[in-house]
């Protein structure tokens, strides 16, 4: 394999494995705090405003770790600083 | 893949190329200038107020009443800064139903701006409220330990609030893409409607923890008041 060929595909394994490992996290959080959130609006339902509104706030708050993964796995696909680096050199070699 | 309207140059003045990022703050600048302008152009006591001002009216009243839950007896200006914080992601979210339009908030450079602006915003709030030695001493505050914590947690912050608002619009945005092409007509509709249901969140969610961390530096009130206006 070239170093080109490496570098991509290094980038490629390394994208899925942070979008998967960076969902199993928040998935099982959310849902701990989806729960818990129902079990306390079936006891007060009175207090369903003030829960729902502090749900939604903790469950982006939650969420916003999936999205830095995700947003490390769109660089290493799409920005990668490596792979521009990389092709430049090959570019400047080959002609 | 496009993963920021910056690098988009939409026309150049002077040679100076002004970029989509850019072009698009403008716009949703402009448009909550004039809006506001316009509808507070006749704001006197004897004009009996019109649909549009109690719209304005219900809007500012919300984001005080909101601010009031976290931080109670806050300054005015705080309501100043958060409310134009929520108002300018909002709107810039919201607006991406409209073709063609990009939000500004889809650019790491947008959000890291507003970051930064909090982070300034964090300590000028805490030296009016409790003086310069009294705003260096909270970073004491449990113990002389905890220095290099409270000093490292403050960037952590402003890194965390720029790449979680940056990352929830951009993810948005990629997706809708990749949706386009692999489903088009139905599924982007799907997913640009999630979108606003998102941008609003991340709106709120930028404007409270900016208010949070402000009062959270700002001394607290003597006596908590229970019903300001």
């Amino acid at each position: 394999m070239t170093e080109l060929a490496i570098i991509a595909a290094i980038s490629i394994f390394t994208a899925g494995l942070t979008v998967a490992f960076g969902a199993i996290g928040p998935a099982l959080g959310e849902g701990r705090a989806a729960s818990t959130a129902l079990s306390a609006i079936a006891q007060q339902p009175d207090a369903a405003p003030t829960i729902s509104r502090t749900l939604f706030v903790s469950l982006a708050m939650i969420e916003s770790t999936a999205i830095y993964c995700f947003v490390v796995a769109m660089i290493l696909l799409f920005a990668n600083p490596f792979w521009i680096a990389a092709l430049a050199a090959a570019q400047a070699t080959g002609g | 893949m496009n993963l920021s309207p910056d690098q988009t140059i939409m026309f150049e003045v002077w040679g100076l190329p002004i970029n989509a990022t850019i072009f698009y703050t403008w716009i949703v600048m402009a448009l909550l200038t004039i809006v506001s302008m316009l509808i507070t152009r006749n704001l006197r006591p004897d004009v009996p107020p019109n649909r549009w001002r109690t719209t304005l009216e219900v809007i500012v009243q919300g984001i005080q009443s909101q601010i009031n839950e976290v931080a109670r007896g806050s300054s005015r200006y705080l309501l100043y800064y958060a409310g134009t914080l929520f108002l300018f992601v909002a709107m810039s979210n919201l607006l991406l139903v409209i073709p063609g339009f990009e939000p500004p908030t889809s650019s790491l450079s947008t959000t890291t701006g507003l970051a930064i602006s909090v982070l300034i915003a964090v300590p000028l709030f805490g030296i009016t409220s409790r003086g310069i030695g009294g705003y260096l001493k909270t970073y004491l505050q449990p113990s002389f330990i905890m220095l290099p914590f409270n000093i490292i947690s403050e960037f952590s912050r402003g890194i965390s609030l720029a790449i979680r608002l940056y990352g929830n619009i951009m993810s948005g945005a990629v997706i809708a893409a990749i949706l386009l092409s692999v489903a088009p007509f139905f599924f982007p509709v799907v997913m640009d409607v999630l979108g606003l249901l998102t941008g609003m969140i991340q709106a709120y969610i930028f404007a409270i923890l900016a208010t949070v961390y402000i009062s959270s530096a700002t001394a607290p009130s003597p006596q908590p008041q229970k019903d300001t206006p």
